[in-house]
């Protein structure tokens, strides 16, 4: 037999995971405000915001209010960034186990420009960030949202972060 | 001068009925300090709820974002041109320092330039601490004519 350590079982992995997502965008009250969840696909993040009437800006359309797009851009960029840090720490075994851990410390958003393309519907919105450089100190995120269609975007956002300091 | 007084309270009161009409500028308290000719003063008061980063208190820079775009589209609505309607095209938002966790932010938007379907505006947020404000912001709002 090869003396390979065995895998560990996948519930165990998807179990850290999925406590360490749930850990990071439980320590965002603003998120919890606005009911901000997220879907996890291995590494891959999907910001869901679900409808409800608080978020309306226009009552004569209905529309999602501009200041709530914006928002919900701008906190997909800082969890998916504080994401990636996340994870590259859990995957290489440097994270003690969740739970014990603090909530890890959160980029600080620079600047964040955001194109409103068509009004937000009165229905659920989804939002994926890609982190198109994350230096030391400085990252540079784009994030698309969409509701009915992926394709059809109706808002999206470049924005440049301030990373926290890392230790070593 | 009392003429312009009234003109002056009536259109307070007309922005103060817009800004209590939008659901979610109500969820953030945001209240309309000031309104005169394509200029808007807001208020939104501390909130827990509304903390961006748990370890500061700091409130989240979405929340001054929903303050700024109000604020602007407020300003929009108060131009001398009075549109029927607008909406947000672009916003950028630099955040130059964190709010002081407990004070309430103001933001003062003002409506710089329109075209007959653009309006171009200019804002910044303070804490209460004059000459160093938090955030300022440029955008760009749709100009709705009246049918």
């Amino acid at each position: 037999m090869s003396p390979r350590q065995r895998p560990e079982p996948v519930q165990v992995v998807k179990g850290r995971r999925d406590r360490a997502l749930a850990g990071l965008v439980g320590s965002i009250p603003y998120a919890a405000f606005l009911g901000i969840t997220v879907d996890r696909r291995g590494d891959e993040l999907t910001a869901v915001l679900p409808f409800d009437d608080k978020l309306i800006g226009n009552p004569g359309l209905p529309a999602l209010h501009g200041g709530v797009t914006a928002a919900f851009l701008e906190t997909t960029a800082i969890l998916e960034l504080a994401w990636a840090v996340l994870w590259d720490d859990m995957e290489g075994g440097r994270l003690p186990e969740y739970g014990d851990a603090p909530p890890p410390r959160l980029p600080k958003t620079i600047d964040i420009t955001v194109d409103y393309l068509r009004s937000g519907l009165p229905r659920d919105a989804y939002a994926r960030a890609r982190v198109n450089r994350s230096g030391r100190r400085y990252a540079s995120v784009h994030v698309e949202a969409w509701q009915d269609n992926r394709a059809r975007l109706f808002a999206q956002a470049t924005g440049h972060f301030l990373m926290p300091p890392r230790e070593g | 001068m009392a003429e312009d007084d009234d003109i002056a309270e009536r259109r307070l009161a007309f922005g103060r009925a817009f800004i209590g009409a939008l659901p979610h500028a109500r969820a953030l308290g945001m209240t309309l300090v000031d309104l005169t000719e394509g200029r808007a003063v807001m208020e939104m008061p501390y909130d827990a709820r509304l903390i961006g980063d748990p370890e500061t208190g700091v409130i989240h820079g979405g929340a001054v974002s929903a303050l700024m775009d109000t604020c602007g589209g407020a300003a929009v609505m108060a131009h001398a041109q009075t549109p029927a309607g607008t909406a947000t095209l672009d916003l950028r938002i630099d955040y130059m320092r964190s709010a002081t966790p407990g004070r309430a932010i103001r933001a003062e938007a003002v409506c710089y330039h329109m075209t007959r379907s653009v309006a171009f505006v200019r804002a910044t947020a303070t804490d209460g601490e004059e000459g160093r404000p938090v955030a300022s912001a440029t955008g760009a709002f749709t100009v709705e004519r009246g049918r």
